[in-house]
């Protein structure tokens, strides 16, 4: 049996007060585990982002308990609970947010220098995700020389570089075409999910439900479904 | 280096273009204010020319005396009033006065004469061509070497001169510490041919120059000086005096300070207004980096050390443009009142340091507010 990895319960989340009040995510609880690809979807506002950043670890929820490998991450404290993203979550942002100003292998190396790695043993580690995600000679270009689909490799790249159990993409396929999105996925399943990974997306992107281990729809706040896809049947 | 301050440096410099802006609005503020105050302490310097030139430990002067050229005679009976207080190892008399000398072509020339002590010549200045002993010959003059020589029409031993009608005689050419602020050359003669050469009032001793026996007489001179009705001041406090006049009794500080503070809000405002739009073209990649795990104290120490990377490599240009224009004017301008002190030095500095600070708090408020979640709502 899979071992639970991301663990919510009851979590809730509002925004604002009095009659401007908000209630963006209502009661939600669910389970994902090690070695699954778990897609949230819904409409836009439906609270999949609030979500999504309650069970990172960026955004505190008001109410409810967030477990990631059984710790309690809001119950630890600020700097406890960064050093906890660093070494236990990895973000791809929609945007990528890759600094334009540094090579594309010092992008990928940024959460080993978080870590405090040394700089050169940083790079090297960089360099073999880089080879991962197919981008090895590419590492001394800067982002904007890249296109989309690769932009989008080196900040896989730099989600998994330092070995993360929990992997946050958020709207992976937003920015670009159909098919290298679509690439994009496949290869992440291929590649980067294993038994010990959990991976959660984000997405409105209907074209690349194939790869969903179960997809939890969201609608007003709640979850509304959550169906086993189509790899399974 | 830790990696997070590579990281910042890289972010610094690779961005050419806000790193070339920070880098001259910097450079310029400093250049400025290095500029101003080297200005002020050139024209300080040389306003007490006469008092570092002729280098007596105490000074005996009328009491409203402001400035060394500004000069009040004493009666003699000072002098005897002076020599009789116990703690004075000698004192001699100085004259210090201007005059209007014709040069061998017929031209006019002003120039300030001062007047040597005729048995001790104490104050004599660093003769380089001639001997001091031949001051005591008739008609006797020595021109002194500076940067306004040239105005005597570059004379050498045995060229003369009319002054008042006496005949005048180069006998020797000399060097001091200090130009004259005045843009006046000077001559150095004995007190009695001063006195018979320039038309003087009454009393004709401009300076009485004091030798105390120790530093443990200065004060008991100062009181038995004062209680004469006069004022004795040590070299360092007659030079302060006189900086006082100009800095605080003239327009000349009041203006040099105001370019000062102009230079500094100059700074101020191209390097803080460059320094944020720098951040906040970067904030959502600060705010990536605090999803990922950065802490709030690893952010800060980004910003502060590109502040502080800006701020000394800003401050070096600055110091180093600053130098080495006041060497050219020196080389066009021989006389040229500059001078870079460590308090003009420090002052800038200082001033950088507060730019620096105001641009890294500005930076830095707004990366702490920078919420990671923003970054997931696009």
């Amino acid at each position: 049996m899979a071992q639970t990895a991301i663990r919510a319960t009851a979590i809730n989340k509002w925004f604002g007060e009095g009659q401007a009040r908000t209630h963006a995510v209502k009661d939600v609880s669910f389970e994902a585990n090690f070695g699954e690809m778990l897609y949230v979807v819904g409409p836009s506002g439906s609270g999949k982002t609030t979500m999504l950043s309650m069970i990172s670890g960026i955004l505190r929820p008001n109410s409810g308990t967030v477990k990631i490998a059984d710790a309690d991450i809001w119950s630890l404290s600020s700097d406890d609970l960064a050093e906890f993203r660093l070494h236990k979550i990895g973000f791809v942002f929609q945007d990528y947010h890759l600094f334009p100003r540094l090579t594309t292998a010092e992008n990928v190396a940024l959460p080993l220098i978080l870590q405090h790695k040394d700089w050169d043993a940083a790079l090297v580690e960089a360099g073999r995700n880089l080879e991962i995600v197919g981008l090895q000679n590419r590492a001394q270009l800067v982002p904007v020389k890249l296109s989309g689909g690769e932009q989008q490799r080196v900040a896989i790249a730099r989600a998994i570089v330092s070995r993360p159990d929990i992997l946050i993409f958020d709207e992976p396929t937003a920015s670009l075409d159909g098919d290298t999105g679509r690439n994009i996925v496949s290869f992440v399943h291929k590649e980067i999910l294993n038994e010990r990974r959990c991976i959660v997306i984000v997405t409105h992107d209907s074209r690349i439900y194939e790869f969903a281990d179960r997809i939890m729809r969201m609608e007003d706040g709640r979850i509304f479904s959550v169906e086993r896809s189509q790899l399974d049947a | 280096m830790p990696g997070t301050l590579r990281i910042a440096y890289k972010l610094l410099v690779n961005d050419r273009a806000k790193f070339a802006a920070l880098l001259v609005g910097i450079t310029f503020a400093v250049f400025l204010m290095i500029e101003m105050t080297s200005l002020f302490a050139g024209i300080l310097s040389r306003s007490s020319s006469t008092v570092i030139n002729i280098g007596a430990s105490m000074w005996v002067m009328d009491p409203a005396v402001q400035t060394v050229a500004n000069t009040i005679p004493l009666p003699d009976y000072v002098l005897d009033e002076v020599r009789s207080i116990p703690g004075v190892k000698y004192a001699v008399p100085l004259y210090s006065g201007g005059a209007l000398l014709k040069l061998r072509d017929g031209t006019y020339q002003a120039a300030n004469v001062v007047g040597l002590d005729d048995t001790s010549l104490f104050g004599r200045p660093q003769v380089i061509s001639g001997n001091i002993q031949d001051l005591f010959a008739e008609n006797a003059f020595i021109a002194i070497k500076d940067a306004e020589f040239y105005k005597l029409h570059d004379p050498k031993i045995g060229s003369d001169f009319e002054l008042n009608d006496h005949r005048g005689v180069i006998v020797g050419i000399a060097r001091v510490a200090s130009s004259a602020l005045f843009g006046v050359p000077t001559l150095y003669t004995t007190y009695s041919r001063a006195l018979q050469y320039i038309p003087s009032t009454r009393f004709t001793i401009s300076y009485l120059l004091v030798e105390p026996k120790s530093t443990a007489d200065v004060a008991p001179i100062k009181q038995r000086v004062t209680a004469a009705g006069y004022l004795a001041l040590t070299r360092e406090e007659f030079v302060q005096k006189i900086s006082d006049f100009y800095m605080y009794q003239t327009g000349i500080g009041t203006n040099m300070m105001l370019m000062t503070v102009i230079s500094f809000i100059v700074g101020l405002s191209i390097s803080g207004q460059t320094f944020y739009t720098f951040i906040l073209e970067n904030s959502d990649k600060f705010g990536a980096l605090k999803a990922i795990g950065a802490k709030g104290r690893e952010l800060i120490s980004m910003i502060l050390f590109q502040a502080t990377f800006v701020a000394l490599t800003g401050y070096g240009l600055g110091v180093g443009l600053c130098a080495f224009l006041i060497w050219m004017a020196r080389w066009r301008l021989p006389d040229y009142a500059a001078m870079i002190t460590f308090r003009n030095l420090g002052t800038a500095f200082v001033m950088v340091v507060v730019i620096a600070a105001i641009s890294s708090y500005v930076g830095v408020r707004k990366v702490l507010r920078i919420e990671p979640f923003d970054i997931f709502r696009g």
